[in-house]
């Protein structure tokens, strides 16, 4: 028992650790500050959003999402702040542009290809089947005929 | 799939492209760090080759790029600014004095703001901006002899040729 209690405490600990939070008196901006600060990616941990990260530049972020959303600046002025400083990247949805079409379309496109080859394999396997029987020679159909033949007189 | 590997392989995730290239140096204006009391901006610095290079005193990789910068001052081929990012002054000062100065002038940037505005995520970068003020290249992480002899120096060259 003693076990399961503190798996379950180390479980909640980063929770525990939690980042600063913010609070908004309009719950809407609250909501977008939640919003936007879960798909900005910090830069320096590549795998962490901005609200996950205790970096320092993380938390510049969030000040600065803060700062934008009591400004009364919308969504798409806090994203475009953002991707003019540090890129498409800081996003963690990439929008779609040429030059992220393969990310985007890359699985589509290998699950395509991968749907053609079973489909292929499967059509090869068909004819391969039918070969066999096709394969059957008239004489070799005469004498099946015959031996059935027999087997129905006896 | 091979392909993808190797181009996956090959990638450095660390290197964010900028998007700041051969667009305006992003505006400032800050106090210096050896004379507070005056301001240096973007601005001043229009018409000649400059180089932003972004340094603070608890910055480990910045230890080693020091004396190549130092190098690279003494050839005087183009104006050297620091932007003492997120740092003490008086630790940044004591920096200066112990493994000696390369910039023209430094500026202060203790919440990081300038930093931000430049697409600052990892210590040291370095900029370089033409006579026009277009950022032309960026670096990141700590610039290396090498680096200032095949990219930098011809770079500089280059923009010190161009007519403002």
């Amino acid at each position: 028992m003693k076990t399961y209690i503190l798996m379950l405490l180390l479980c909640l600990s980063p929770l525990a650790a939690a980042i600063d939070s913010r609070q908004f008196a309009n719950p809407e901006q609250q909501q977008a500050y939640e919003q936007l600060t879960a798909e900005l990616r910090c830069l320096v941990c590549q795998n962490q959003t901005i609200a996950d990260s205790n970096a320092e530049l993380a938390a510049d972020l969030r000040r600065q999402v803060q700062e934008m959303l009591e400004q009364g600046k919308s969504r798409d002025d806090i994203v475009k702040f953002m991707t003019d400083r540090y890129g498409d990247f800081v996003l963690y949805k990439p929008p779609f542009k040429l030059k992220t079409g393969l990310l985007w379309v890359g699985p589509a496109a290998f699950l395509l290809l991968g749907l053609v080859a079973i489909v292929l394999v499967i059509r090869h396997k068909k004819t391969a089947v039918t070969d066999t029987t096709t394969g059957t020679t008239p004489e070799k159909l005469a004498k099946i005929r015959r031996l059935l033949d027999e087997g129905e007189h006896s | 799939m091979a392909i993808f590997l190797a181009i996956g392989l090959n990638l450095k995730p660390n290197e964010i492209p900028s998007p700041l290239l051969n667009k305006p140096a992003p505006a400032f204006a800050a106090a210096k760090l050896q004379a507070p009391e005056q301001k240096l901006a973007n601005t001043d610095l229009l018409g000649q080759v400059w180089l932003l290079n972004v340094w603070a005193s608890w910055c480990v990789s910045c230890r080693a790029e020091h004396p190549v910068l130092n190098l690279l001052a003494q050839q005087k081929t183009v104006l050297m600014v620091g932007l003492n990012y997120k740092d003490d002054p008086a630790n940044a000062l004591h920096w200066l004095e112990s493994l000696g100065n390369p910039y023209a002038v430094s500026i202060m940037d203790q919440d990081g703001r300038i930093g931000l505005d430049w697409g600052v995520y990892g210590v040291p970068e370095t900029f370089v901006m033409d006579k026009k003020g277009l950022v032309r290249y960026k670096h990141t992480g700590p610039v290396t002899n090498s680096d200032v002899q095949a990219v930098f120096l011809p770079l500089i060259a280059q923009l010190q040729a161009e007519t403002p």
